[in-house]
Parts: C-alpha cells; structure tokens; sequence
C-alpha cells in the first residue's frame, strides 16, 4: 500500500503574527515554522497502518511550499519513519485552495497512491478543502474528520466525526483521500536511530513554476479583527489581578458574596 | 440566480441553513438577482414545510431515495448536475461538517471557487468581499472571488443572525429531476450513533471552568478543578486538552462538543479559535486569562486578564476559600 501523507508548515502557537508591508501576508521573518497539528496526527495514522500490514508498504510525506519552511517538518516526518519525501517547491505564497491541490495532483498523480491522509485543516488559513479537493481531482473516493480507521484488502473502514457529538462509521473503497481529526492517536517522536536513517531518505523536489497556476479566488488583504465587545482589561501583579477578579465576580456578576 | 442549499439534520433545517438562507437574501436583494432554495435528500417533505415559509423566488425540491443516507459522492453530484443546469451566480451553504465534506467536491469538479467558513462579508466594496478568520483566529483576511462561472459560498455560524431572515412564500415550487444510480456511490454508510457520555450536560451549567492549552500540562489540570470546585463550577475545555487525553471528551465545549450558555464562562489558557467560540459564545459573561495579549478569545471577553493563569489560577481559589 502507498499512502501519501500532506503535510504543511505553518506559524507555531508561540509565533507573532504581524501584517507584512504587503498586506497580503504576514511577516515571516519572526515566525517560527512547525508541522500543522492535525497533519501530524495523520503522518502517525499513515505509519501505524503501514506497521499493522507488514508488508513493503510505503509512507510518503508531502509538503508544498518554500524549502527553507518545509524542510525541517520533512526532515522530522522522515524521521518518525516515513519512507521518502516529495518537496512541491513554491515560492509564491498561495492562498487558492483548489490551485493548491491542482498543483499537488500534478505533482502526485503518476505515484498512484493507495491513499492521502490530510489534516482536517490547517492552522494558518484554514480552507478544511486541500484533502478533498485532491480526492475529486485523482478520481478517489472521500471522506473527513476520521477519528478512527481500519484497513481492509481494497477498503478502508473510517468513523467520522459529525457534529455535537454524533458519529457515523463508513466504508470507502481505495484509493481513498481521508481527513484526519487531531486527537485520533497519539503522535510519536522521532527516535534517534530515526533522526540518523533521515539522512539517507529519499527528498525527490519538484518546482512548482513547471506546473499551471489559475487563481479562482484571492486574498486581497489581511487585518487585524476588531473588537466586538467593550473589554475590561484587568492585568498587573498576580495578587492585584485576583483581587480585581473577585471584585468583578462580587460586584459586577453576583456571583459571590 | 442566487443558490441557496438547505442541509437537512434529522428532519430539520440544520441552524446554519436558516442563516444561509438570510445571506442568500442579502446577496440576492444587493445584486438585483431572483433566489432559488434546494431542499435535498430522501424524505424532505419536514424541511420542504419551514421552507416554504422563507422569502424567495423558487423552491426546488431534489428528492432520491439514495440519498437516504449521506455520501459525499451522492451529494456533490446532484449539487454538480444542479448547478450545471441552474448556473447561479453564488451558491450558498452553511459551514457544517457535512458542508465541509462534499463541497470541495463540487469545487474541483467543476473548477469554481469554494469560498469557505465566512464569518461576514462587504457588499458595497466593487466586489464582494468575504472575510473569514486566519492564523487562528489571530488575524481575519479579506477574499474575493475570480470566477465568472460561479462560486460556492459557506457561511460560519452567526455570520448572519437568523432574527433577520425575511418571511414569505416561495413564487414557485420546482422538482428538479435527479440523476443517480448505484454505481454513482462508493461509499457504504453505517446508522450514525452518539457516543455514551457519562451523562454531564454542560448546556445547563449556570457557571463553567473551561480550560485550553494554556495549562500546559496534565498535572495542572487540577488548578482548573479546583478553582470550579470552589466556585461551584462544572468544569470544561477546548479540543485540544481531550486531544491530549487531559480530559474526557464529554467536557468539550465548540463546533465537535457542547454548545455552552452560562451566565459565567470562566476561559482559563484558551486562545479562543473559532471551533471553540462557536461553542460559548452565547455565555453572558466571559473571563478570559491568558498570558498572550493578542489572544483573540479576549475580542469575545467581557474581562480581559493578561497573565499567568498557573499563578492566578492558585491564587484566586486560595482566596475564595477563605470567604
């Protein structure tokens, strides 16, 4: 079995996240770039299912985007045991979901992949669709918010999130492109042995320049939200803040005596 | 034409919807365009009555018994086949997780834009301009469509309130004929089903503790429950910490948990991304701590604390019990 794995580099929680003079990107010079949460949770689904089988099946990350971003969260996937790499090389910055993975199914298309696992989103612009949208575009079949899966001969069983706490198990034929929901297993690290063996993986690079771009929808502008509420700001030394916030809790809420 | 498709959750206009609907009233009004409303599915009849009630120009009806349960396949299709016939100019959904599965579908097919999770948009700029948020929540982006052959639409809960949804009726009801066989579907579907929880329902709680991933680890999950303890709290959480397995999943609050409306809403580390507001956002008053200023759950804060929640947190239990 070949399973492809999207990955993507994104800004960390920790990171500040400042408007470039562009105003179509943010600053990332100050940005330190990690693996998107949710992707991580697939690669770990990817290789569990390759560990279950046994056999010569095959893990395969993919990452789009500058080298210098993706090249450590590849390094850290290679590490954690994926077989080899594909870099889609993109310097542009872009923010159209379907030329994303119009340009991954370019890319990726002649691998023949069994099955895509993706994170149900990411966590800088967040479109939920690149998984998807390659599924459709590589004829496969689809699903989303897996929280659990089973594979079968030429099938993969997947139970999917729906919402407000219901479930729903389903069957999908392969290949199959499947979101992955964060929390469905426990994210390995990489080993020593597995950092060493990284090196002598395979990272095939592919510019993305070779391929057509058409832009269906584009982000003219970042901004700052604003405000909905009229906030109270209550900030200082620990012991003033809590004083303040039993005031609140007392005065304004009622809530204690 | 102006699109809009109603989502049917077990036999009932999904909430979204409704406010989709509003959008598509709003869109259709600013571009001098007549609105068309889908009702699909198996048994639609339930849906097709409230709909009958909304303001529009047409009410189609896409009714097939494969589509008794729901698959990706079955759904984008008639959604590929209707606007292959229809050619609306927007078509328009509720942000829901069945939205999120099958519309990208429709997008790739066809080659149109899917413009997805839109928390508002400008119609008097030249050209409409959708925002969603961005960078969790960090920072909202602006977004326009370069399509002139149509463009999915999906609207986040609230982005329109249903209070401004214009009452009417329908000037005509059309049965749109579906085209679907067997084959058209991969996917073999189970009976959907809930999960035993041990019977907490936080949608009642008058006063709630919820925690993020501020605590920082598992063994400070007790600085939450205590200080809900002496407040006489339940207590609660974002995705993350029941990703994490710091606590159960029955205590998560957002768009995957529980839907939250207490008259205190205690926010201790959570940043405050959409998935999670969704789920609070109703709660008359929220206390936010968090040590990052530019947190954007302080934008929904009546009280803004910056600061070291594993500090405050202790402290601010310590007091109350001295009370």
């Amino acid at each position: 079995m070949k399973i492809a794995v999207l990955t993507k580099a994104i800004p960390s929680y920790e990171s500040l996240i400042r408007i470039d003079t562009s105003s179509k990107w943010i600053d990332d010079s100050i940005v330190n770039y990690v693996i998107n949460e949710s992707d991580a949770y697939a690669l770990e689904e990817a290789l569990k299912i390759r560990e279950s089988l046994a056999d010569n099946s095959e893990v395969v990350v993919v990452s789009m985007g500058s080298e210098d971003k993706c090249s450590k969260i590849i390094k850290d996937g290679l590490a954690k045991g994926a077989d080899r790499a594909i870099l889609i090389d993109s310097q542009e910055k872009i923010s159209d979901p379907l030329s994303i993975a119009t340009l991954i199914s370019d890319c990726i298309k002649d691998e023949q992949f069994d099955l895509v696992f993706s994170g149900l989103q990411s966590d800088d612009l967040g479109s939920g669709q690149v998984g998807v949208l390659l599924g459709e575009k590589l004829k496969m079949s689809t699903a989303t918010l897996a929280i659990e899966t089973q594979i079968q001969p030429s099938a993969i069983r997947v139970k999917r999130e729906l919402e407000s706490g219901w479930f729903q198990w389903l069957t999908l034929p392969l290949p199959a492109s499947i979101s992955i929901q964060s929390g469905i297993n426990n994210p390995r690290y990489p080993s020593l042995k597995g950092i060493m063996g990284a090196r002598n993986k395979e990272v095939a690079k592919l510019n993305s320049n070779q391929f057509s771009n058409n832009k269906l929808q584009s982000m003219v502008e970042l901004y700052i939200p604003s405000n909905e509420k009229q906030t109270k700001k209550i900030e200082g030394d620990s012991k003033s803040v809590v004083s303040r916030i039993l005031e609140v809790l007392k005065n304004d809420l009622r809530i204690i005596q | 034409m102006i699109l809009v498709v109603l989502e049917n959750q077990r036999g009932k206009i999904h909430p979204f919807s409704v406010e989709s609907v509003v959008a598509g009233q709003k869109i259709a009004k600013s571009l001098n365009q007549p609105l068309s409303i889908l009702c699909v599915g198996d048994n639609i009849d339930p849906i097709h009555e409230s709909a009958k009630q909304f303001d529009c120009s047409e009410l189609i009806l896409a009714s097939h018994p494969l589509l008794k349960t729901y698959s990706a396949d079955g759904f984008s299709k008639i959604i590929v086949d209707l606007i292959k016939s229809y050619s609306p100019k927007y078509c328009i959904f509720g942000h829901s997780y069945m939205v999120r599965d099958y519309v990208p579908r429709v997008s790739a097919n066809l080659s149109i834009p899917f413009i997805s999770d839109i928390t508002s948009i400008n119609l008097s700029s030249q050209n409409i301009q959708f925002s969603k948020q961005v960078f969790n929540a960090k920072l909202s982006s602006r977004i326009e469509n370069e399509s002139t052959n149509g463009c999915l639409l999906s609207f986040q809960s609230a982005a329109f309130s249903a209070d401004e949804l214009i009452k009417g009726a329908p000037e005509k009801v059309t049965n749109f004929e579906v085209q679907l066989s067997d084959s058209d579907i991969r996917s073999t579907t189970e009976e959907e089903f809930q999960e035993s929880s041990s019977g907490v329902d936080l949608s009642t709680a008058e006063l709630i503790v919820s925690v993020g991933r501020g605590i920082d680890n598992q063994d400070n999950i007790p600085i939450a429950e205590e200080l809900a303890k002496v407040l006489g709290a339940e207590l609660a959480s974002s995705r993350p910490v029941v990703d994490m397995g710091w606590l159960p999943p029955f205590r998560q609050i957002g768009s995957s948990g529980q839907t939250v409306s207490p008259k205190l809403y205690f926010a201790l580390g959570i940043s405050g991304a959409i998935q999670h507001v969704v789920g609070m956002k109703g709660s008359k008053n929220i206390i936010a701590i968090n040590k990052d200023e530019e947190a954007p759950i302080f934008e929904i804060a009546d009280y803004a604390v910056i600061g070291d929640l594993l500090e405050i947190a202790p402290l601010l239990t310590e007091e109350l019990r001295k009370r």
